[in-house]
């Protein structure tokens, strides 16, 4: 089959970005400075410190995933049931954000809501108290799910239209009301797209460390910001590489997980 | 037989072309130096200004970070003449011998450089062989002169608890570091586990009254009054100074951190003399060091720029340090891998609380 070459330009890349980086990543993981064989980096994972980290960046995640899924399942469902021409505007002025350069946007939230911001100006104008929010976890989950959420919406409205109106016309005309009806014929229709949703909010939210830098005002300490600090300020990019291996394990195991249950459901969006 | 004529003139014109691009090169006999320094740190204009004077090419290398600097220069994939970094790059350069003695006897205006700056040099470098000091500073506190209401003396600003919530720190473990080691009394370069522990407990204790741990940051956010004191650089307080008159800068009685960046030339550099020539016209040459701080506007070493500055700006110590003020500083020193471990593990653990 000559088609096959079509893919060769993807597989030089995807060699040279993505298979030769991840054997440096490994080779670093398992080595000592000196250049010796090593696991202690990789188990350096379950140090106190680094337990610490990984619980609050699971944490912020996990937030962060169940408030983006809240705002965007009714959002899809909404979307389906008005009878409205311009669907597709209403998803560009959501996605819109994501042309607009991430860091940059992060850097503007941040502008908002430090101590001085624009926020507290208009809590003031209105005799309001101000807010501190700045340099908190919440400021860094606000950040995220402003992030992240059009990574949400996006799958979740793809399956959420997919479905067969008459499938929910039949369950309605046999008497299901509209939460058992949610409950047992949306719900696992649209299950595919949530599912790609979580993967593709939660994984990148687990292993940010720029957000947290920006809004958390450098006081709260994710996995990311130890994986950095490990690369950029000590030099030691073996203990790095091996705490970046093993959130990869922890990422694969979370992948093959989600993968099963979409062979379940035999369809899967985005992934 | 047609394809060896065809060969033959191919290879021809190759070697023609090749020996044509050699001669030239020579006819021309244009001299090219490389150099590394960190970004925004020169006026740009005077690197074609040098160009037009001398006739020697320089190609301008720039990094963000030191460690950035050092990774790119010694990655080998660009020869560099010479290198512009902060001393303990420096310091590292030296350990790994890919420096050479400058032999400044060489330098037409080096009697400009000011024998202090030679001795803050002297500290790592013995007999200031290695390294011309390019600019240097300290670390210091920004304060807003509305919020604080006597002007700081001590780093104990940042610990008595009084500006809760208003403090910026820099999220540099050295510089947290040798701020507590220098309240407490001690060396910034310290390798005694017990006084680093001490320190440690002292920066956690103070975590809950930081408002944030920023880098470059720290300026904008003190220029907005988003807090009372911030801890930074001095040529970036001096900005700040300039953008909000409220602001003031002041280096604590108890000792910080004295850095100077230097220029070091590499082993393997071997047209000594245009690199020579083009350090002179950079750092010692009077007018060209005096356009340069200007642009720069960080302590310059050089004498003969600050004896024409106007009288307030040199009185101004974000300009230049008092000496007397600077008794207690300290340039840091290289630190051993087993101190580096320690205190990576014990800004994990402040960062962690």
């Amino acid at each position: 089959m000559k088609r096959k070459y079509i893919a060769l330009p993807y597989l030089i890349w995807m060699t040279a970005f993505i298979v030769l980086p991840l054997v440096f990543v490994a080779y670093y993981a398992f080595t000592t400075k000196a250049g010796g064989f090593t696991l202690s980096n990789v188990f350096a994972i379950f140090d106190s410190l680094h337990i610490k980290a990984t619980i609050l960046s699971l944490g912020l995640s996990l937030s962060c995933t169940v408030l983006c899924l809240l705002v965007a399942f009714p959002l899809a469902l909404v979307l389906r049931r008005i009878h409205l021409n311009h669907k597709g505007l209403i998803i560009i002025i959501l996605i819109l954000p994501m042309w607009m350069n991430s860091i940059l946007r992060i850097l503007a939230l941040q502008m908002i809501l430090s101590k001085n911001g624009i926020l507290n100006m208009i809590l003031e104008w209105l005799h309001l108290a101000p807010v501190e929010i700045i340099n908190t976890p919440a400021a860094i989950i606000l950040g995220m799910v402003y992030d992240y959420l059009p990574y949400m919406i996006l799958p979740i409205y793809n399956s959420v239209m997919d479905i067969d109106q008459d499938l929910i016309d039949a369950s309605s005309d046999l008497g299901a009301r509209f939460g058992y009806r949610l409950r047992h014929v949306i719900l696992p229709l649209s299950k595919p797209g949530i599912i790609s949703g979580i993967t593709m909010v939660f994984i990148p939210c687990l292993t940010s460390f720029v957000i947290p830098d920006i809004l958390g005002g450098g006081k709260i300490q994710l996995l990311g910001n130890v994986i950095e600090q490990e690369f950029i300020t000590s030099m030691n990019w073996n203990l790095g590489a091996g705490l970046s291996f093993a959130l990869l394990i922890f990422v694969i195991i979370g992948l093959i997980f989600t993968q099963k249950h979409e062979t379940k459901y035999k369809e899967s969006r985005v992934w | 037989m047609k394809k060896k004529i065809t060969m033959i003139i191919c290879l021809t014109l190759t070697i023609c072309i090749a020996a044509l691009c050699g001669c030239s090169n020579s006819a021309n006999d244009q001299k090219t130096i490389t150099v590394i320094n960190y970004g925004m740190y020169i006026d740009p204009a005077i690197l074609d200004q040098f160009t037009e004077e001398t006739g020697i090419v320089v190609l301008y290398e720039e990094a963000s970070t030191p460690e950035e600097l050092y990774s790119k220069y010694s990655s080998g994939a660009i020869h560099y003449d010479a290198v512009c970094s902060s001393e303990y790059i420096i310091m590292k350069m030296m350990a790994d011998q890919s420096l050479q003695p400058i032999d400044f006897t060489q330098f037409e205006h080096i009697d400009n450089i000011s024998d202090d700056v030679w001795s803050f040099c002297a500290t790592f470098d013995e007999g200031n062989q290695y390294a011309l000091p390019y600019f240097w500073g300290t670390v210091g506190l920004l304060y807003n002169k509305n919020m604080v209401s006597t002007p700081p003396t001590s780093w104990d600003v940042l610990f008595s608890g009084e500006y809760a919530g208003n403090i910026i720190m820099q999220n540099s473990m050295r510089d947290s570091f040798m701020i507590a080691l220098k309240y407490l009394g001690y060396s910034c370069n310290t390798t005694n586990p017990e006084e680093l522990a001490q320190a440690r407990d002292l920066l956690i204790n103070q975590k809950p009254d930081v408002q944030s741990y920023l880098v470059d940051e720290a300026r904008d956010e003190m220029v907005a009054e988003n807090a009372a004191i911030a801890v930074i650089y001095s040529g970036d307080g001096m900005l700040g100074c300039t953008y909000n008159e409220d602001l003031a800068y002041v280096v604590p009685e108890d000792g910080s951190n004295l850095w100077v960046d230097c220029w070091g030339v590499t082993a393997e550099c071997v047209d000594t003399e245009s690199v020579y020539t083009f350090l002179d016209y950079l750092c010692c040459r009077e007018d060209i060091a005096k356009q340069n701080f200007e642009y720069v506007y960080y302590p310059t070493p050089n004498t003969a720029v600050l004896n024409s500055l106007d009288e307030e700006l040199r009185n101004d110590e974000a300009v230049l340090p008092k000496l007397d003020s600077l008794d207690n500083c300290e340039v840091y020193q290289l630190m051993d891998d087993d101190t580096t471990a320690m205190m990576d593990e014990y800004w994990k653990q402040i960062k962690a609380e």
